[in-house]
């Protein structure tokens, strides 16, 4: 039998389509993996009608049927992506018996090309976190060591994909939650330009950053299934146009001085320098370019994503679709209680530092502040790219740490997004792909960030990065 | 109570005239059954987003543009945010500090000027039906996400007349631009009414209280009236008034404290990032403007100039745009505006008594032909009611079933002279009455040429020729 662990997208669609092998046997095999990796509780739910699914491809196909361009192809969705008649949970107690009234648009495009649902991945509660630890469900494990975490927040996602559960995972990122788990499980992630993809369906956390993008094996594939995603969507006011970015036979690529200094610091420091220095002997241009405010980033994005999330969570009371809390009496206690019992710690943290920097009095000061430094950081990026066409920095300081390391440490664990970050609040692309092993037998990322519509070429860079 | 000025501001919310909502495609209708226009956008369902309703926001300028607003250029949409089970997401989106309409005024029949401070647009939440204890409270979200606007006053009112005569003239205005319909009964136009005294004289605010969602003129001056007497009585009593949000009851007459200033809520605005801020073109205001029909001010002094009526036909005929869009019907089909407008003003509008929708039973064509038919003596006053009261029933051409029925006066001069040459040579006594007292025998005269020509004649004419033959 075929290894469809060894094929890339291409060559399991083209697989099914020539009838070299099923749909039913590749969805039958990746289900099967689900069921064989359950201690790396990477999935919440395995959708068992996939294999149904699979089926009627299988029999199109035999029919002569024309299909999609990811026909027969299983896949996994995080936790927080709507899909009609399938329960979702955010990885939330609170949120344990919802089942999504519909579909979201990157659910229906997926479909629309013949991929099939075959399980939903495990998350932080909201996406709330870089470890996979605040998932109600218990952590995801580390593909490589299963004595780490995952990253996060779609853990489950990459683990997915780093342990042959789908050839394809699709994640979301807020701040780094495709990118970091990418670069601790060694598989590429995308964050891309904001509104290059549809959030219409995508349970928002902070919606002036959040971005769903796909993880996989290559950068072949990831660009792939980015073509397919991408696009301006009519129930999206904040979704763009895909645009095509222009490749080159060469790049000139940036090292932001600002960073400098963390990286030094970061355990991710060598292996960084030698890949500069591998990179510029195999052609590659290097430039040192400013972008003054990036350390900004980090409290700027923990004032501006917490106040959104504040206000989009709000929804979750209690009322209608979480779980009331069964001793409430009055409708205060409604609220108070149901929420009290369904967020998770991370999630409660957010909300409140979000109403703080959001009331009156504090407004000016933070959320304003955070706003205008937004703006100029956009400013900052675009006059960096005038000097280079894409800027590298490693996608985390370090690599996976221990389960339950850093949980009573939320401020070491915030520094995990230090490096991604920046990308969030610019609202540019950025790509994490494998680069180097630690000494400790872990993965490290190397982030590729590109100005706003870049995608291509910054999967054209990764792809002669990886060639180099 | 004369110890005291009274300062009185408004927030006004009215219902925004579109088929759909303001931020999904469901329906925008009043009645229907619970829960049944509502979609994962309005119901506030995880991950759906909105899209904004142009329309909506047309008509927001629409609104500001009746009442001489300046039109932003950049508008941008703001989460209110706070808990209640009416409201989807937990938040209200709404505007706070780029509102689409600033500025403006309203000028009442006083000839004072109340000045607005803003315009702008946002959603209604759903609606709570409290059960009961054992059932509980049931929500309906079919009013969630309908379209409002707000226009809020600077606290220029003294009095509940004034609140009285701007919220009509707001609510005539918004009804001819076919911004809102503002049926109060069905919630379509509400107000919030915001409070206070201060001493004679004194520059200084006193503390107000606010009285929230009164949804018909009466209850509003009722509930003004009350809180101004309330209020004094307080002061006069050497304590001072709360700042809260007081209740209106209609049943009882009176209102009760409801949440204090202590209490109040902080709404944390901020832009909503789903919503791109919303930048409006001079072209598509230029636009708007021209759509928009000729608001009732304007009308009546157009009424009184190019029409030559008095003030108060003009009024009466501008008091709604159905009236007014059908007496200018009426005069493109006969050109006798002053003969149209007493029809309108005697005839027609009793026949629709004094309800607040309704339609006159002719349609404007076959009126002007009846009054034109009259005009030209084919058939006198009289008959020209019946063949109004034919036509309505029939929907017949007003000629064609005039002749049908006989009604048309087919009675020539000359039969008529000849008549009353009769009639001269039997009654020379009456006559010569005539000469002397022509009011008091000229009846007697018209009856018998009428009894003579089983009432064909005109009566107008056999006027005339008696006073040409025995004057």
């Amino acid at each position: 039998m075929t290894d469809f662990t060894q094929l890339t997208v291409k060559e399991l669609v083209e697989g099914i389509k020539t009838q070299k092998f099923t749909s039913e046997d590749v969805v039958s095999f990746y289900i099967s993996q689900c069921e064989k990796k359950k201690d790396l509780n990477a999935v919440l739910e395995i959708f068992y009608d996939a294999i149904e699914k699979a089926k009627e491809v299988d029999s199109k196909i035999a029919q002569g049927q024309t299909l999609g361009k990811l026909a027969g192809v299983p896949i996994i969705v995080k936790d927080n992506i709507l899909n009609k008649g399938k329960k979702m949970t955010c990885a939330s107690k609170f949120m344990q018996d919802f089942v999504s009234p519909y579909s979201a648009t990157i659910v229906k495009k997926l479909e629309a090309e013949g991929a099939i649902i075959i399980a939903r991945a495990n998350m932080d509660e909201f996406a709330m976190g870089g470890s996979c630890e605040n998932s109600a469900y218990g952590p995801c494990k580390n593909a490589i060591d299963p004595t780490c975490v995952s990253g996060g927040s779609s853990g489950g996602s990459a683990v997915a994909v780093a342990a042959d559960l789908a050839p394809i995972a699709i994640g979301t990122d807020t701040g780094g939650s495709v990118r970091q788990p990418s670069s601790f499980n060694g598989v590429v992630g995308i964050k891309p330009t904001y509104g290059a993809i549809s959030r219409f369906g995508l349970v928002a956390f902070a919606s002036s950053t959040d971005q769903a993008g796909p993880i996989t094996k290559t950068v072949e594939d990831n660009e792939y299934v980015f073509d397919i995603m991408a696009g301006k969507d009519e129930n999206d006011q904040t979704s763009i146009e895909l645009k095509r970015a222009e490749t080159k036979p060469t790049y000139k690529l940036g090292l932001c001085k600002q960073l400098a200094q963390s990286i030094k610091q970061s355990a991710s420091s060598t292996y960084f320098e030698k890949a500069v220095e591998k990179l510029k002997q195999k052609g590659f241009e290097f430039v040192e370019v400013d972008v003054p405010h990036i350390e900004s980033c980090l409290p700027c994005y923990y004032v501006l994503t917490p106040a959104e999330a504040t206000s989009n969570l709000a929804r979750f009371d209690g009322v209608k679709y979480t779980t009331r809390a069964t001793d409430a009496k009055t409708l205060e206690d409604v609220y108070i209680k149901s929420r009290s019992e369904g967020f998770g710690k991370e999630v409660k943290r957010r909300i409140i530092l979000g109403n703080f920097v959001l009331s009156s009095g504090y407004f000016d000061a933070y959320y304003n502040k955070a706003r205008k430094l937004q703006t100029w950081l956009g400013q900052e990026f675009d006059d960096a790219f005038a000097d280079c066409d894409a800027i590298i920095t490693p996608t985390t300081p370090y690599t996976a740490f221990k389960l339950g390391e850093k949980a009573n440490d939320p401020i070491s664990m915030y520094l995990e997004d230090l490096f991604t970050v920046p990308a969030s609040i610019a609202g540019v692309p950025a790509i994490s792909i494998p680069y180097a092993t630690a000494e400790n037998g872990l993965p490290l990322g190397l982030q590729v960030i590109g100005k706003k519509h870049s995608e291509h070429l910054l999967y054209d860079v990764a792809k002669k990065i990886k060639e180099a | 109570m004369s110890a005291f000025d009274v300062v009185i501001g408004l927030e006004v919310h009215a219902e925004l005239n579109t088929n759909t909502k303001i931020f999904c495609s469901c329906k925008n209708e009043f009645g229907a059954d619970p829960n049944k226009n509502t979609c994962p956008v309005c119901t506030g369902m995880p991950g759906a987003l909105p899209i904004i309703n142009r329309k909506a926001v047309e008509l927001c300028i629409k609104a500001g543009l009746c009442f001489g607003c300046k039109i932003a250029d950049y508008a941008v949409m703001e989460r209110k945010n706070y808990f209640y089970p009416d409201l989807s997401k937990a938040y209200q989106i709404s505007q706070m500090v780029h509102p689409l309409c600033e500025g403006g005024s309203v000028k009442l029949d006083s000839g004072k000027e109340v000045r607005l401070n803003r315009i702008h647009l946002e959603e209604d939440a759903g609606k709570l039906t409290h059960i009961s204890k054992s059932v509980g409270t049931l929500v309906d979200y079919n009013r969630g996400g309908t379209p409002l606007i707000e226009i809020v006053t600077e606290p220029d009112f003294e009095t509940a007349e004034e609140v009285d005569d701007f919220l009509k003239k707001v609510r005539e205005a918004l009804v001819f631009a076919n911004v809102a319909e503002c049926k109060m009964e069905e919630g379509g136009m509400r107000c919030d009414v915001n409070l206070s005294l201060k001493p004679k004289g004194s520059p200084v605010f006193g503390t107000r209280t606010e009285m929230k969602n009164l949804n018909s003129f009466k209850s509003v001056t009722r509930a003004i009236e009350y809180e101004i007497k309330r209020q004094a009585e307080v002061l006069g009593s050497g304590e001072r008034v709360i700042q809260e949000t007081r209740k209106w009851s209609d049943d009882k007459g009176k209102n009760t404290a409801m949440r204090s200033k202590e209490q109040a809520q902080d709404y944390r605005y901020f832009p909503d990032p789903d919503i791109l801020p919303i930048e409006v073109d001079l072209a598509d205001v230029l636009r708007i403007k021209g759509e928009m029909p000729m608001l009732p001010v304007e009308r009546r002094e157009m009424y009184q100039t190019k029409f030559g009526l008095p003030a108060y036909d003009a009024g009466i005929l501008t008091s709604s745009k159905y009236i007014s869009d059908y007496f200018k019907k009426c005069v493109s089909f006969y050109d006798a505006p002053k003969k149209i407008s007493n029809w309108i003003l005697t005839d027609l509008l009793k026949l629709v008594k004094e309800e607040e929708v309704f339609e006159f039973p002719i349609a404007e064509q076959p009126l002007a032909e009846i009054i034109k038919m009259v005009d030209e003596k084919k058939i006198n006053k009289t008959v020209g009611l019946q063949l109004l009261d034919q036509v309505a029933q029939t929907g017949k051409d007003p000629m064609t079933l005039a002749k049908e029925l006989g009604l048309l006066t087919t009675i020539s001069e000359e039969q008529i002279t000849t008549l009353l040459q009769a009639f001269k040579d039997s009654n020379p006594k009456a006559v010569e009455d005539y000469k002397k007292e022509p009011q008091r025998v000229i009846g007697f005269i018209v009856g018998y040429v009428m009894k003579n020509t089983a009432g064909k004649a005109n009566g107008e004419l056999v006027k005339s020729l008696i006073a040409k033959l025995f004057g």
